[in-house]
């Protein structure tokens, strides 16, 4: 098999959870008293850790 | 109206979501060297990658949309079409049916039926088949076209052809390879992006228990209302429910469609493709939290907009509320800039899975069955890849031409959907007595088919629905429904019942196959997949128990 597409998708939710994070940060627009774009930001940036980390740890079980 | 304003943040997810989508298919495109690998993914997908593709294949945005506002329209009872209308057949195509599709080693439904029947039941099944994937990927892509230019204030013309460029572009680069990575991708996208809107709806709403304050009492109760049509908002009882959703509707798209079964196909191994329908059946079950409720939410803050706001959903013009709405206007109220564009690539994304799951389907059915077997036969396999991708191109521009076509002439759409409909109602009673009775004939299975089509047009022809009007006209009305549900529901399951019994009769009076020709075809004369080995949560017998232990609580809780 070619491709890992955990890796893929790790890195498009971490990047996105970056993006959330700071633009949450330098624009707080809170919703029902929550700052919901940092928040969110967090949940897919530890979502996309989480599926790199797998990709990463079958790569090296594999050697 | 333009109910949602996109700022630059949410061009730029939407934009990385596109590069990342194609990156997947060009990632791809060095490995498609032979036609089974553009269209059949070459058999080697891991069974929890096939899995999500099989469930995201069906997870078009009409689905999502669609059933965000079913839930405001009939609240809670439409997870029926979740807990009785997948999910037992899900289960029952990948412990019981599964073995013959695989063990087979048919590349695609259809020609599943050619081996065990004829070539007639095949060429009935490619060819209706064919036709209705391309309609239904135009008709969704103008539904996706038309509800981003009423959101967005884009253009609609821009919309059908920059997301048609899109899904070409992935699938002629990777095959379906690339449409099951993506189907992935889309999954996850499709869960991230929407479970804030349930968060904080229920946040805002005063969680379940404010909820069940602000709508109709039978909007919380999936079951108490169903004794008889008139005590529920559906307008169908207990019964017609079970057999014509939960049996004859609901097997004969899990179990026969060709757009699902083809990522079970995909999988690497006899116990992978068993497990796949099983691994999309866990999220399946928990769909109504993440689709429903947001649109029982947004009946409940129309009916008493929370702080003196609004009611949430607008009007439709034909009076009542627009409840295709619910979705989008939670987005909107709950979404600022940044999030807004998740939400909107989740959207996207949905709609894409769903289209690329036609057009792949159309690719393999097109290609082998219908080109390969009737058209030019035994030329080399370089030529069919070739007809393969290029088929990518045709079925993509046939899409394009029906969404213009649903712009302008949308009766004639509603129309050939109710026409497939009939088609789609007896396909199972064939496959149920083609896989489990080795006396079924070719010329029994075509005329059950045949006749039961005719039994569903005939069945539509002699009955009406209260109150409603028709799409075609009526020989005579023999019998009223109370709702458009009930009718449909009751005519699949006369169209099944007439397929059964003919598909029985004509077989009895003709010969049937040689006991060696049905052999991995047909229950008795295919060995069984032996899982003794392996571990509990890779045997499909007890993962499918699992799951529809999970799928009675929940039925229970919701009682």
């Amino acid at each position: 098999m070619g491709m890992d597409l955990r890796k893929p998708i790790g890195i498009l939710f971490l990047v996105y959870g970056l993006i959330l994070i700071v633009y949450g940060l330098a624009n707080p627009h809170p919703v029902l008293g929550l700052n919901v774009n940092a928040i969110w930001g967090v949940v897919l940036a530890l979502f996309g850790t989480f599926m790199l980390g797998l990709s990463m740890r079958s790569t090296s079980s594999r050697r | 109206m333009r109910a949602v304003h996109v700022e630059l943040i949410d061009i730029l997810i939407i934009a990385l979501y596109g590069v990342v989508v194609l990156g997947i298919g060009f990632a791809l495109r060095g490995r498609m060297q032979n036609s089974g690998e553009f269209l059949l993914a070459g058999r080697h997908i891991p069974a929890w990658t096939a899995g999500l593709a099989f469930l995201s294949a069906n997870l078009g945005a009409q689905e999502m949309i669609g059933m965000a506002a079913s839930g405001a329209k009939y609240g809670i009872l439409t997870s029926h079409f979740y807990w009785v209308g997948a999910i037992p057949a899900m289960v029952f195509v990948g412990v019981f049916m599964m073995p013959f599709y695989y063990g087979s080693r048919a590349r695609s439904v259809p020609e599943y039926l050619k081996l065990r029947f004829d070539e007639k039941t095949r060429a009935f099944n490619a060819l209706t088949f064919a036709v209705m994937t391309v309609f239904s990927s135009g008709i969704s892509m103008y539904a996706m076209g038309a509800l981003l230019s009423l959101l967005l204030g884009w253009n609609i013309h821009a919309c059908i052809i920059v997301s048609a460029v899109v899904v070409l572009a992935y699938i002629a680069l990777g095959g379906l390879t690339s449409a099951i990575y993506n189907e992935v991708l889309q999954f996850f996208l499709i869960v991230f992006g929407f479970a804030p809107v349930v968060y904080l709806g229920l946040r805002e709403i005063g969680g379940w228990e404010g909820l069940k304050a602000r709508v109709p009492e039978t909007f919380v109760h999936s079951w108490t209302g169903m004794a008889r049509p008139d005590t529920n908002p559906l307008g169908v009882e207990w019964f017609g429910l079970l057999m014509g959703l939960g049996f004859v509707l609901s097997f004969g798209y899990w179990c026969t469609d060709f757009l699902v079964v083809q990522r079970a196909m995909a999988a690497d191994s006899m116990n992978a493709a068993r497990r796949t329908p099983l691994i999309a059946a866990v999220p399946k079950m928990l769909f109504p939290f993440l689709v429903i409720v947001p649109g029982i939410i947004a009946l409940g803050l129309t009916l008493h907009p929370a702080g003196g706001a609004a009611p949430l959903l607008p009007q439709a013009p034909s009076g009542g509320y627009d409840y295709n709405m619910a979705l989008p206007m939670m987005m909107s109220r709950y979404y600022p800039a940044g999030l807004l564009g998740l939400g909107l690539t989740a959207l996207l994304a949905s709609f894409m899975s769903g289209m690329a799951g036609n057009v792949t389907a159309f690719n393999t059915v097109w290609t082998y069955d219908l080109y390969q077997s009737y058209l030019v036969r035994g030329a080399s396999d370089s030529h069919y890849l070739y007809v393969g991708r290029l088929t990518t191109v045709v079925g993509t521009l046939i899409s394009v031409a029906t969404a213009y076509a649903a712009m302008r002439f949308n009766n004639i759409m509603d129309m050939l959907q109710l026409v497939f409909s009939f088609v789609n109602a007896p396909l199972f009673a064939t496959f149920l007595l083609g896989m489990f009775w080795r006396r079924t004939t070719g010329h029994g299975a075509f005329s059950g088919l045949v006749s039961g089509t005719l039994a569903a047009a005939g069945h539509y022809e002699l009955t009406g629905v209260a109150g409603g009007g028709s799409l075609l006209g009526k020989i005579a009305v023999l019998h009223v429904y109370p709702s458009d549900m009930a009718q449909n529901f009751w005519g699949a399951i006369w169209a099944w019942t007439v397929c059964f019994v003919v598909t029985i009769l004509v077989s009895l009076a003709s010969s049937p196959k040689p006991q060696e020709d049905l052999k991995g075809l047909v229950f008795g004369l295919t060995p069984k997949p032996s899982d003794a080995a392996l571990a509990w949560y890779q045997r499909p017998a007890i993962l499918g128990i699992l799951v529809l232990l999970g799928t009675a609580a929940l039925n229970l809780v919701f009682w």
